[in-house]
């Protein structure tokens, strides 16, 4: 079997926090001196480099945004509100080491080291368009793997026709998490099709290395014709589910955020327009672009919703 | 050297107060000036991965913050006793108009790369932009009126229209509520202050109303 159990027990629940804090510290300091000193105390220690391939195929050919705007421009509420927050404040995320919960109408289940769950995977960097349901975008080049053929390994059951994705919910790591007014963890979801389309990543990495912790590490999805809130960050639990579940942000606004949450310049948003979208990067006085059907991606992914109403089903 | 109150508020206050009130001006100018390398990069310039809307956000925040001193400015006085105070409110209201004037015309321009289609859709269709638009629109006669020479000419009617400061800040408020995606702790915050500053007048006005209801007599009671 490819996947191995790993005991329920977690370092982080024998080790206390102090020691874990501090091993961390000596860490970061043992990782280059002169990039861990430069850092302000308490960042995260240096980003680790990936091994991958490029997958000029499934990349678009625009400019990425950079490094600084991808880490420094983040919906990341776990942290805070403001766009800036996570890059601030996500330090207090602990990516390692991480385990997954496999859950629901699969065969395969339990709670595995991140280790074991990315070992079969071959890694390959993907430059995708990412479109905000705020009417930004950005590109970005992301590394990861196809979601597909993880789901294949868990043996989801023909019950199977969702995969569900929660976030990480600890007060400790994600402070904003003790803030009352959202039904913690975040919760999105996949129909099963989307989750098999050769699209739909997993992420583990971005400009070839590690995710930064405001980016989603250590595992985050990444469905490139979708609004950004539909790609979960910090990933601990993956549930095969027979009905829809509902995502987060559905729950809190259902007028305003379907299950769907497809990129489609013809269906605004209540409050805003989405036909055109403020490009990072651009410049201060830059036009607007046009915001494109599936974000661009309606060749790849139009077929999965033939006959659907987009406007019902938004 | 000792000066008059009068001189004081002349010479002193009121050039440091209409420099305070261009701070925020500075910070969002030389924001877009380092943005564009006419000025050296540094930490206080550096409007982030979005510079239209954290610029648009500091205009935007400017207004609300001046419109809410300005309406501070009678209570405080009342409370202070300081009657020189009331100087300073024609500057503080016709900076909140500029700043208006700014944040719209960020809309318009990096933000909306005046396509004009949709920005008339926007002001029509969008509720919070119709809010937006209509404290803007609301602020226009008061700007125009804020002169001596209006004051003079419109006599008790100027008190009157210039009471539209209360719903423009109600609209200002509510602009930004409804803008926010879920954390409404910000706007709260706005609308809480909002609340006291009018919250305060009608308390007042009510005590005076009580006050000349006892001492009038039943006649004139009547008409009241
Ligand atoms: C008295 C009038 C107004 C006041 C007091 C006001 C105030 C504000 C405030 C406080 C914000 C939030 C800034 C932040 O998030 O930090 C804001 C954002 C905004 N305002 Fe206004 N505003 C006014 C008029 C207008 C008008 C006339 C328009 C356009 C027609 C407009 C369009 C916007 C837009 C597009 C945003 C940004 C929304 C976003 O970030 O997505 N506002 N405004």
């Amino acid at each position: 079997m490819l996947i191995r159990r790993t005991p329920d027990i977690r370092p982080s629940e024998i080790t206390p926090e102090a020691v874990f804090l501090d091993r961390r510290r000596l860490i970061a300091g043992l990782l280059g001196a002169g990039a861990a000193a430069a850092l302000p105390a308490g960042e995260a220690p240096a980003l680790a480099a990936l091994k991958y391939t490029r997958n000029a195929k499934l990349s678009v050919t625009e400019k990425p945004n950079t490094f600084e705007e991808i880490t420094n421009y983040n919906n990341f509420y776990e942290f805070g509100t403001d766009k800036e927050d996570p890059a601030r404040n996500a330090h207090t995320l602990r990516p390692k080491p991480w385990s997954v919960e496999i859950a629901g109408e699969a065969e395969v289940r339990g709670k595995f080291n991140l280790e074991d769950i990315l070992k079969p995977h071959a890694l390959e960097e993907r430059i995708y368009r990412f479109r905000c349901v705020e009417a930004w975008s950005m590109v970005i080049p992301w590394v990861g793997f196809p979601l597909g053929d993880m789901v294949k390994r868990f043996k989801p059951t023909s019950k199977a026709k969702y995969v569900e994705f929660t976030t990480l919910l600890d007060p400790r790591q994600m402070p904003e998490q003790r803030s009352a007014n959202f039904p913690w963890p975040y919760v999105e979801a996949l129909r099963m099709d989307e989750a098999m389309h050769p699209l739909t990543l997993m992420a583990v990495g971005l400009y070839g290395r590690e995710l930064p912790n405001q980016n989603g590490a250590p595992l985050r999805l990444m469905a490139p014709w979708k609004y950004g809130f539909k790609n979960a960050k910090s990933i601990v639990r993956i549930r095969f589910v027979e009905k829809q579940p509902r995502n987060t942000w559905n729950v809190l606004a259902p007028d305003e955020y379907g299950f769907y949450a497809n990129v489609n310049p013809k269906v605004d948003h209540p409050r805003w327009s989405q036909a055109s979208e403020r490009h990072i990067g651009d410049g201060f006085f830059a036009k607007r672009r046009e915001t494109l059907m599936f974000n661009g991606y309606a060749d790849q992914v139009a077929s999965l919703y033939q006959g659907m109403d987009l406007r019902r089903y938004f | 050297m000792t000066l008059t109150v009068d001189r004081r508020y002349r010479l002193v206050y009121k050039p440091l107060l209409f420099i305070a009130c261009l701070i925020p001006l500075g910070w969002a100018l030389g924001g877009v000036l380092a943005l564009g390398g006419l000025l050296p990069s540094m930490p206080l310039f550096d409007l982030g991965a979005d510079p239209v809307r954290k610029v648009l956000g500091i205009v935007g925040k400017t207004t609300l913050n001046l419109l809410l001193i300005t309406l501070a400015v009678t209570p405080l006085r009342q409370l202070t006793g300081n009657g020189y105070l009331i100087r300073l409110r024609r500057m503080l209201g016709v900076f909140a108009f500029f700043y208006a004037c700014l944040h719209f015309m960020v809309y318009l321009g990096p933000f909306q790369g005046f396509s004009w289609d949709a920005i008339t859709k926007d002001i029509v269709k969008r509720p919070y932009i119709t809010l937006g638009f209509t404290a803007l629109l609301m602020l226009v006669p008061l700007a125009i009126t804020s002169t001596n020479g209006w004051m003079r000419r419109l006599k008790k009617r100027w008190q009157k229209l210039h009471r539209l400061i209360y719903p423009i800040a109600i609209l200002g408020v509510w602009h930004y509520w409804w803008q926010v995606k879920q954390d409404i702790r910000e706007p709260l915050i706005y609308a809480t202050i909002l609340a006291v500053l009018l919250g305060w007048r009608l308390w007042r006005w009510q005590q005076r109303r009580a006050a000349t209801l006892k001492s009038a007599p039943p006649t004139a009671r009547e008409r009241t």
